[in-house]
């Protein structure tokens, strides 16, 4: 196991996002799913389109604010190389509009709401993900 | 106005959550997808505490007949399992075992001003917009449904 794992921590952020989900379905009526709030963006009718943007910048306020809070600067570790960076941006934007959600809409929403195609939109994702990290760590070797 | 606050304080929360559980980290989320190697459990805490929170918050509105600040619930309708359901969530789980970044994530990172992230929503953008592209282009089924 990890050494920096720290199960409180983890705890508390997954029952603030618990939290969010639950504030966005009994205020606005809307499904917390970032790729879907994003995405909509595309389509939404005029009247569709602020709250949209209200959500994703409370989302991206939030790690500077809890650095001015007196926060400490979250670790970060993300690959540098651009091919991966790109080939993984272009598949997680086109695969969660095609299966219509992603962690948060299909992972966290969708099995709050007991959803059928979030089990298995889930299954499938996390499936192909630890594959895809298995084949590049340990059968590739290429990254860490 | 208080639909939007509401929507501002929901994606505060939303980020401060991603952000104090470390999801904000790909190599957290890696971890986790990596069970052939130093497995870190983190993710699944963190779906612990946020799936029961928000089943709670669905059961407490399911008598209720609107939301406080909008007219209406609007609840995904489909339930057929079908080959874009399952297509989609193969392709993302591709992208996201490639960096380890989700969407939430992501977008949550990019206030700390990195450039790699900055590529990687730049090129989710792009694959998003190639999705509506081809939708238009070859309708495979009547109307997507956002979520």
């Amino acid at each position: 196991m990890i050494h920096d794992f720290s199960p409180i921590s983890a705890l508390l952020g997954g029952i603030a996002i618990g939290l969010a989900a639950a504030v966005l379905w009994s205020g606005l009526g809307r499904i917390a799913g970032i790729s879907g709030i994003l995405g909509g963006l595309a389509t939404a009718r005029r009247g569709d389109i602020a709250w949209r943007i209200a959500f994703l910048l409370g989302m991206i306020a939030a790690p500077p604010l809890l650095l001015l809070a007196g926060g400490s600067m979250p670790t970060i570790t993300v690959t540098s190389a651009p091919g991966l960076l790109i080939a993984g941006g272009l598949l997680v934007g086109f695969g969660t509009r095609l299966g219509g959600g992603c962690t948060s809409g299909h992972g966290v929403c969708g099995l709050a709401r007991g959803s059928r195609r979030s089990i298995v939109a889930t299954a499938l994702f996390m499936a192909a993900a630890a594959t895809t990290v298995f084949l590049v760590r340990h059968l590739i070797g290429a990254l860490s | 106005m208080r639909a939007l606050l509401t929507a501002l304080a929901a994606g505060l929360l939303f980020g401060l959550g991603l952000t104090g559980s470390g999801m904000i980290d790909p190599a957290r989320v890696l971890g986790f997808l990596d069970v052939a190697g130093i497995w870190d459990p983190t993710l699944a805490f963190v779906m612990a505490g946020a799936v029961p929170v928000a089943m709670l918050g669905f059961r407490l509105t399911r008598h209720r007949s609107a939301p406080c600040c909008a007219s209406e619930f609007q609840a995904p309708t489909r339930s057929a399992i079908d080959r874009s359901l399952v297509a989609g969530a193969i392709l993302f789980g591709i992208g996201w075992g490639l960096v380890g970044y989700c969407p939430g994530p992501a977008l949550a990172a990019l206030g700390l001003g990195r450039t790699a992230t900055g590529i990687f929503v730049g090129a989710m953008l792009a694959g998003m917009a190639i999705f509506e592209i081809a939708r238009r282009r070859w309708p495979w089924q009547p109307k997507r449904e956002s979520r």
